[in-house]
C-alpha cells in the first residue's frame, strides 16, 4: 500500500516539475512581448507606420525601413523557395541514396550552422563586390537566400518525404513519367508543408541584421527603393542604427521599432502554424 | 496446357531475381493465358508479388534489382533496353494491396491516367471516366458526387475505384496483389464479381492468400513456395485451378491446399 502511495505522491511531484520547467521556457517569450508592448505600445500610431524618419531619424516613421524589410523577405522567397524545393525534390526523388547525398545533407546542415555575419561578409565579396551587384535590394535578398536555403531545404524534404510511398506507386504504376508523378501527385500533396518551412525561414529573414548590414542595409534614405538595384532600410539594421549610433534617441520610437519587428516576426510564425493546422484537419492520409 | 503460343499473353522463362545479392526467386517458368484469370498462391514471403513486379517492372521503383532470364508480353522481351517502361506500365495495370486513391476527387482519380497520356477534352475524358467507373461497377454508386473526394469512399468502394482508375487507361493486363486483403466480405464479393467481368477483354493476374477466393474466381493457378528461410521462392506446381485443387501432383501443394501449413 504504502508502496503506491509514494508512487503517487512522486508521480504528481513529477508532473509539477515538469509543468515549471515548461513555464520557465514560455515566460520569457511571454515576458518580452508584454514588455514590448509596455515600453513600446504608445509609440505605434498610424502614423508612426506610414511616415518617413524626420529630424535626423529621432521623430516621424519608420515606413521605409518596413517597405525595405518586405521587399527583402519578398526577394528571400523569389530566390529560396524555388531552389530550396528543387534540391530536395532531388534529394528525394531522384537522387539514390548513398555517399552523396549523405555528403550534401552534410553540407546542408552545415550551412545552417554558419554564423550570419559569415552570409554577410560573402555576399559583399560575390554579390555586391564581384558581381557588381553592388548595395542593393537583389544582393541582399540573394544573401539571405542563401542564409534560409538549409531550413527551406529540410522542411521541403520533410513534406516531400509525409507523401505516402503509395501514391508515387500509384502513378507509376498508371505509365507516369517520374517528373509527372511528382509534378501531379508528390508536390501538390507537399506544399502546405513546404509553405509551412518556407514561412519560418521567412520569419529568419525578417528579423536578420548582420547579412544585411554589408549587402543592402542603409543607415539612412530620404526615398523608397524604386528598382532591385537601389539600397533600402530595413527594420533590424534600422533598430540597430538608432540603438547605437544616434545620441539622443527616443526611448519611444526604439522599443516601438523593436516591436513592430517582432510582431512582423510573430505574424510569420502564426501565418505558419495557421497553413499547418488547416492542412492537417484536412488531410486523412 | 494445350492453348496456342499466340495466346500466351505473359510468359516467364528461366527467371531468376535478385534483390541486392539476396536470390528471390528462382528459375521460374510461367506462361498466363490471355483474357483468364490466373491466380498466384503461396505462403508469405515465397515471393508471389514480386512475379507481379517483374511483369509491369514495379520492383524498380524500389531499389537495386536484377532479372535474369526473359519476361515477354506478347512473345516481347519486356526487358529489353528499348522497352519503354512507362508503356509497359499503361499496359500492365497494377491494383495494390491497400487501396490507394489520390486525395483528388473521384472524377479526376479515373482521369488521371488518360490525362497523363495527353487526353484533355472534357467530353472525352467524361467518357473514359463514366465507362471505367461502370466496367469497375462503382459507377450507379458514384455518379451522383463525381467531384467530391475519393478518400470519402469506403474502403471497398476506394478499391474498385482503382480498379477505375487502371482500367481508364486501357492496360491489356491487370495485376492484382491482394486486392481484397484490406476490405470485408461483402466488398471481397463485389471485386470478385467485378474480376469475372473484366476478364473477357483483359488478362488478370492475382496475387492472394486466400485460397477459396482462387478457387473462386482463377481458371489457372500456381503455388509457389519456399523450402526455408533464405531460399528463393519457387514455381512449385500451375495448371487449371480445377486440377490444383483437387488432383495436385506434388505432395507440397496438396499439404498447402488442405492447410497443413502456411
Amino acid at each position: 500500500m504504502s508502496g503506491v502511495s509514494r508512487q503517487l505522491v512522486f508521480e504528481k511531484i513529477a508532473h509539477l516539475v515538469l509543468a515549471l520547467i515548461a513555464a520557465i521556457a514560455v515566460a520569457p517569450v511571454i515576458g518580452i512581448i508584454i514588455f514590448l508592448f509596455i515600453k513600446g505600445g504608445p509609440a505605434l500610431t498610424p502614423e508612426f507606420l506610414t511616415s518617413m524618419p524626420t529630424n535626423g531619424m529621432k521623430a516621424g516613421g519608420i515606413f521605409p525601413a518596413i517597405v525595405g524589410t518586405l521587399y527583402l523577405v519578398l526577394g528571400t522567397i523569389v530566390f529560396a523557395v524555388p531552389v530550396g524545393t528543387l534540391a530536395a525534390v532531388y534529394l528525394t526523388e531522384y537522387a539514390t541514396q548513398g555517399r552523396l547525398t549523405r555528403y550534401i545533407r552534410l553540407a546542408i546542415a552545415n550551412m545552417a550552422g554558419v554564423p550570419s555575419v559569415v552570409y554577410g561578409l560573402f555576399g559583399l565579396g560575390l554579390f555586391v563586390l564581384l558581381l557588381q551587384m553592388g548595395t542593393s535590394l537583389l544582393a541582399g535578398s540573394l544573401t539571405l537566400g542563401l542564409l534560409v536555403l538549409p531550413v527551406v531545404i529540410t522542411a521541403a524534404e520533410e513534406a516531400l518525404l509525409a507523401v505516402p510511398q503509395s501514391f508515387r506507386q500509384a502513378s507509376l504504376a498508371l505509365g507516369a513519367t517520374r517528373w509527372q508523378t511528382i509534378r501531379r501527385v508528390v508536390l501538390p500533396n507537399a506544399i502546405p508543408g513546404i509553405i509551412t518551412g518556407t514561412v519560418l525561414a521567412v520569419g529568419r529573414a525578417a528579423g536578420e541584421t548582420a547579412a544585411i548590414m554589408f549587402t543592402v542595409a542603409a543607415f539612412f534614405l530620404p526615398t523608397l527603393p524604386d528598382s532591385p538595384f537601389s539600397q533600402a532600410m530595413a527594420l533590424p539594421y534600422h533598430l540597430y542604427t538608432i540603438s547605437t549610433q544616434v545620441p539622443g534617441m527616443p526611448e519611444e520610437i526604439k522599443w516601438g521599432t523593436a516591436l513592430v519587428l517582432l510582431l512582423l516576426v510573430l505574424s510569420f510564425t502564426l501565418t505558419a502554424a495557421v497553413v499547418r493546422a488547416r492542412f492537417r484537419r484536412k488531410r486523412r492520409w | 496446357m494445350v492453348t496456342a503460343e499466340a495466346q500466351k499473353k505473359v510468359q516467364l522463362q528461366e527467371v531468376n531475381f535478385y534483390y541486392g545479392d539476396f536470390k528471390a526467386l528462382e528459375d521460374i517458368n510461367l506462361d498466363i493465358e490471355a483474357n483468364k484469370v490466373t491466380a498466384l498462391i503461396g505462403p508469405s514471403g515465397c515471393g508471389k508479388s514480386t512475379v507481379l513486379r517483374l511483369i509491369n517492372r514495379m520492383h524498380e521503383v524500389a531499389g537495386r534489382t536484377r532479372v535474369e532470364g526473359r519476361v515477354l508480353l506478347d512473345s516481347e522481351d519486356v526487358y529489353s533496353p528499348g522497352m519503354d517502361v512507362v508503356g509497359l506500365r499503361s499496359r500492365v495495370g497494377e491494383i495494390f494491396q491497400k487501396p490507394n486513391p489520390f486525395p483528388k476527387t473521384i472524377y479526376d482519380n479515373v482521369a488521371y491516367g488518360p490525362r497523363l497520356q495527353g487526353r484533355s477534352s472534357r467530353d472525352e475524358l467524361d467518357g473514359i471516366v463514366e465507362r471505367a467507373l461502370r466496367q469497375a461497377a462503382l459507377w450507379k454508386e458514384v455518379q451522383n458526387k463525381l467531384k467530391t473526394s475519393a478518400l470519402e469512399l469506403s474502403g471497398g468502394q476506394q478499391q474498385r475505384l482503382c480498379i477505375a482508375r487502371t482500367l481508364a487507361v486501357e492496360p491489356e493486363v491487370i495485376l492484382m496483389d491482394e486486392p481484397c486483403s484490406a476490405l470485408d466480405p461483402v466488398a471481397t464479393q463485389q471485386i470478385e464479381d467485378t474480376m469475372d467481368s473484366l476478364k473477357k477483354d483483359y488478362t488478370i493476374i492475382i496475387v492472394t492468400h486466400n485460397m477459396q477466393q482462387a478457387a473462386r474466381v482463377s481458371e489457372y493457378t500456381g503455388f509457389m513456395l519456399i523450402q526455408e528461410t533464405g531460399e528463393p521462392g519457387r514455381l512449385v506446381e500451375y495448371g487449371l485451378t480445377s486440377k490444383i485443387f483437387t488432383m495436385p501432383d506434388r505432395k507440397e501443394t496438396e499439404n498447402y491446399i488442405t492447410g497443413r501449413f502456411g
